[in-house]
């Protein structure tokens, strides 16, 4: 009996280990974050909340496909998403629009919450998507510069902003409030960290996030669309 | 009478008299690999989601997580770690119950596996310039197994001689 006994113990360790997995893999995680800065202390909402209004958004408003990303702008595989969502965006042309959403993980990203208050202050002068695509580009650069908001203030200099309205709204009330928005909605939709992927209001499984997954569910969003 | 299976099984086997001290170093050994093994397959298991685990002293752990020398080859260093955690876990629980010639598979294993820390630590702190939780206690956790694999090795070497 005692022979047996040790690969007894080998295997039940494999089946929990399988067990444990699995369990990990479906089982639901708080919020990456207590979000202290941002956070509307309400707990999760009854319902879907709308976000900021209107959305940061690239293609056409009607497009049949609509890719929602929730993003944490310090995020690093955020930013190894990036080239991916870009070059689907430049493969589906007009059938596909792509919605930006700030869900800053402030407790991971010390950053994140100024990228994301200066990518709006960008987008208030029509610059957001230009600043947020440099963001990612540059995401290591500025991140570790020790100081990511003189970097910012520098990069609206480069891009030909106002620098002094740039200042300014990066501290708006409505920059924070559409930022909380955002937020919000990814967490009344159940987002727990980022990137989180929305296609045609469907969340995309951690396992479709690749390049053929992510081709897969938009031929099929187009397909049920009769394109 | 034993049975032909029953014979190669018991030829393998080192007589019941081997040292207490050498079977507690194993089972010890056992444990370690098993919380290792719970780490790595929390890494894996994160790494599949893709999603950035949360560090809970350092802050590196996205960035460290998510560098192309997390998945060598598009495969999960993690997955890797959990397999060689799983292996080392079976080889201490089998020595440790009496196929003490494991033993040597086990010191390979652990040697590789202490290797592989020594170049993660250096991209760590050289090249990423970053350092995640997890890997620093995957890191503690080999680092214990190669000591206790030494000291597995002076505790045989007499016996030898």
């Amino acid at each position: 009996m005692k022979r047996y006994l040790p690969f007894a113990i080998i295997a039940i360790v494999l089946l929990s280990a399988v067990v444990f997995a699995t369990l990990l893999l479906r089982a639901p995680r708080k919020p990456a974050s207590s979000q202290p800065s941002i956070a509307t202390g309400s707990g999760k909402p009854a319902g879907p909340q709308p976000g900021a209004d209107p959305p940061r958004s690239r293609g056409k408003e009607n497009a049949p496909v609509t890719i929602e990303e929730f993003g944490d702008l310090q995020c690093p595989p955020c930013a190894a998403l990036h080239p991916e969502l870009q070059r689907l965006e430049k493969e589906y042309g007009d059938r596909l629009r792509v919605i930006f959403r700030h869900f800053p993980l402030t407790q991971m990203h010390p950053d994140a919450l100024e990228a994301a208050q200066a990518a709006e202050a960008a987008g208030e002068q029509g610059k957001f998507w230009e600043m947020h695509d440099w963001m990612y580009l540059e995401q290591q650069r500025w991140a570790t510069s020790g100081n990511a908001r003189q970097v910012f203030l520098q990069q609206a200099q480069n891009m030909g902003l106002n620098v002094e309205k740039f200042r300014q709204d990066m501290n708006s009330a409505e920059v924070k409030q559409r930022i909380i928005q955002d937020y919000n909605r990814g967490i009344s939709l159940g987002v727990l960290g980022t990137p989180t992927l929305f296609i045609n209001g469907r969340q995309v499984t951690s396992e479709q996030m690749t390049d053929e997954g992510l081709h897969a569910l938009i031929n099929s969003s187009l397909a049920a669309k009769g394109q | 009478m034993t049975s032909a299976t029953e014979q190669s099984a018991t030829d393998i086997r080192t007589p019941a008299r081997t040292g207490n001290r050498t079977t507690i170093l194993y089972a010890l050994c056992a444990i370690v690999a098993l919380v290792g093994l719970g780490d790595s397959i929390y890494l894996t298991v994160e790494h599949l989601s893709g999603r950035s685990a949360q560090c809970l002293i350092t802050t590196g752990c996205s960035k460290v997580l998510s560098s192309s020398y997390a998945s060598p080859g598009g495969i999960p260093l993690a997955t890797i770690g959990a397999f060689a955690y799983f292996t080392v876990f079976s080889l201490s629980t089998l020595a440790a119950f009496g196929y003490r010639q494991l033993g040597r598979a086990l010191a390979i294993v652990v040697g590789l596996m202490f290797l592989t820390t020594l170049v993660l630590l250096y991209l760590q702190a050289f090249v990423i310039g970053e350092f995640c939780d997890y890997c620093l206690l995957s890191a503690l956790l080999i680092f214990i197994l190669t000591i206790i694999t030494v000291a597995l090795r002076f505790l045989r070497a007499p016996s030898h001689s």
